[in-house]
């Protein structure tokens, strides 16, 4: 869907006698078009370029480069068990795509009922969206506290002993999962909101008439008519969570015992802590070639879920 | 027959949102509640959601003795001139990949695209080895300079904006003799503000909640941007809660504020990035 509209074929072939006005406008055209297409290749071309190079080397980004064959990729693949951890721990951290998209597109839908106050409800929603990471992280840090947290308060009301969360193996994770869920849903609520407002009122209007109760046109016009904006949004959201590090960092540091450590924080470290450029480079582009693959085979099946108009 | 089942399912959207909006907004209160009472005051059991005493002397500790203020300097210093320059080289590239016609406009414009597909991850280290390279570390240059030269996405976005204002102005500005820059000027901007000011409001946000790029090229605590002295209070007030959720609700009162008054750009910017683009 990003690459929609993209050719609007327009001539580009003057006749002659416009020739000389044609030129100028090319002219015109491409010294607006140069600020943007210099940062392209300043910022994304050489470095990407560059990057395929450096992760065939050992770099420590003081010495020069040395060039080392595939020896990054075999000992990431074969030699480190870290690097599989973190990578199943990303993975594991994604289960919260699906409960918030869920969760967005349910406020969504009792947000379109024409609610009162839907200003208000959508201005809370959204709020955290606009806030920083370091303060949200801050924030859930403390309300995780397994001692005087706001958490285990509200479930000491109801007689439950909640764990250490952040500090707790296995509770750490699904943490990190409610705190994610918790920030990321007003701006998916956003988009659903706007997705539903565009069903045209008619089908539901024909599914009426056909005999369907709410629950069958939520099946039969509302999923089928949003389906583009969740393609969307599932993959927008999956190539960020593939990255999503930085909530990590500050909260547990991808502790305790790495249950929290995430493949890009891992690349993270080992860029920036061990100086390992040639390394975190090849980790870099097996994460890289995974987020195209998996987006690859998003749009494939999407084929089969996704109906435009 | 419709309209009990409506009733219905009205009052239960109530209820769920009601819920909802606890779960939103008690971490909020319980931050702000945190950051007003004494430090030993937050051990209390049952938890004193007004504090007693109210404490504003928090926010007076944290602003005196951590340079949150100078951190919001550099930040806006940081992120205002490129957030500026950037909006009009990519709406100039927008304007051409819209309405100009050149050789390769659209193999350019593809190619510019692509960008937004890379993974960040993967430029982050060649990015940081080419402004070591060139002796950038520790300064403010890494973090402003790229954006001067625009931004692909933000390109996308006003390219389908002006896409949408009819050629005819622009062919009424083009007999009265404007050339391309003048059509620019004073036909495509005044038309696009909502645009140009949701993509600015975007930039902004970006630039002032960033905080893996100055956490990659800033050492000197004197060029911290907030978010890195802010960042930096984990470790300076280890456990000292009021005084981080102090820090934390002024870091941030400036977006906040800013979404309140521009509510409806981020909307509108959120929606046509998401459906059209």
């Amino acid at each position: 869907m990003i690459m929609t509209e993209v050719s609007e074929n327009r001539p580009v072939q003057p006749s002659r006698k416009a020739k000389r006005k044609f030129n100028k406008e090319y002219l015109w055209g491409y010294s607006f078009v140069a600020a943007p297409i210099l940062g392209f290749m300043l910022f994304a071309f050489i470095p990407i370029g560059y990057s395929v190079y450096v992760s065939f080397t050992k770099y420590d980004a003081f010495n020069p480069p040395t060039f080392n064959g595939a020896d990054n990729y075999a000992r990431l693949l074969l030699e480190d068990p870290l690097f599989w951890k973190s990578l199943v721990n990303t993975l594991y951290a994604a289960i919260g795509i699906p409960i918030g998209m869920a969760a967005a597109l349910a406020i969504a839908i009792a947000l379109n009922q024409r609610i009162v106050g839907i200003k208000f409800f959508r201005t809370v929603f959204f709020l955290p969206t606009i806030c920083s990471v370091v303060a949200l992280t801050l924030l859930w840090k403390w309300v995780f506290n397994a001692d005087y947290g706001l958490l285990n308060y509200l479930l000491g009301l109801i007689n439950v002993s909640g764990p250490a969360w952040l500090n707790d193996v296995r509770w750490a994770m699904p943490s990190m999962i409610i705190q994610g869920v918790w920030a990321g849903l007003g701006f998916h609520m956003i988009l659903y909101l706007a997705a539903l407002q565009g069903v045209p009122t008619t089908l539901y209007e024909a599914a009426e008439i056909d005999g369907a109760g709410s629950w069958k046109k939520f099946l039969y016009v509302t999923i089928p008519g949003i389906s583009p904006t969740t393609l969307f949004i599932l993959i927008t959201a999956v190539i960020a969570a593939l990255q999503d590090f930085v909530r990590f960092m500050i909260m547990t540091e991808g502790g305790p015992e790495y249950s929290t450590m995430t493949i890009v924080y891992y690349l993270f470290q080992n860029a920036f802590r061990y100086m390992d450029m040639g390394y975190a480079s090849a980790m870099a582009w097996i994460l890289g070639i995974l987020i195209m693959i998996i987006t690859l085979i998003n749009f494939w099946l999407s084929r089969r879920w996704v109906h435009y108009e | 027959m419709n309209n009990k089942e409506n009733k219905l399912g009205k009052l239960s959207a109530y209820a769920f949102l009601i819920i909802g909006t606890v779960f939103m907004l008690l971490p909020f209160l319980w931050m702000f509640s945190t950051s007003l009472k004494l430090e030993g005051k937050v051990f209390e059991y049952p938890i004193r959601w007004i504090p007693e005493p109210i404490e504003w002397s928090n926010y007076v500790t944290v602003l005196t003795e951590a340079p949150l203020f100078g951190g919001l300097m550099n930040t806006l210093i940081i992120i205002l001139p490129p957030m500026f320059v950037g909006l009009l080289t990519s709406a100039l590239a927008a304007y051409a990949f819209a309405k100009l016609r050149f050789p390769g406009r659209e193999f350019l414009f593809v190619a510019l695209l692509t960008t937004m597909m890379i993974p960040g991850v993967v430029t982050m280290i060649p990015t940081f080895i080419l402004f070591k390279t060139v002796g950038w570390l520790d300064s403010w240059k890494p973090l402003m300079i790229p954006g001067l030269f625009g931004s692909a996405a933000c390109v996308f976005f006003l390219r389908q904006y002006f896409r949408t204002i009819p050629s005819e102005l622009e062919d009424a500005a083009k007999i009265d003799g404007l050339n391309p820059f003048g059509v620019f000027i004073r036909i495509m901007l005044p038309l696009s503000k909502p645009a140009l000011a949701a993509q600015g409001i975007f930039g902004f946000l970006g630039g002032y909640n960033d905080f893996l790029g100055p956490l990659i090229y800033i050492n000197s605590p004197e060029k911290f941007t907030l978010q890195l002295v802010l960042a930096s209070f984990q470790g300076y007030y280890v456990s000292n809660w009021t005084l981080i959720m102090a820090g934390s609700v002024l870091a941030l009162i400036p977006t906040v504020i800013l979404f309140f008054f521009a509510q409806r750009y981020f909307v509108e910017g959120i929606t046509m990035t998401g459906l059209k683009g």
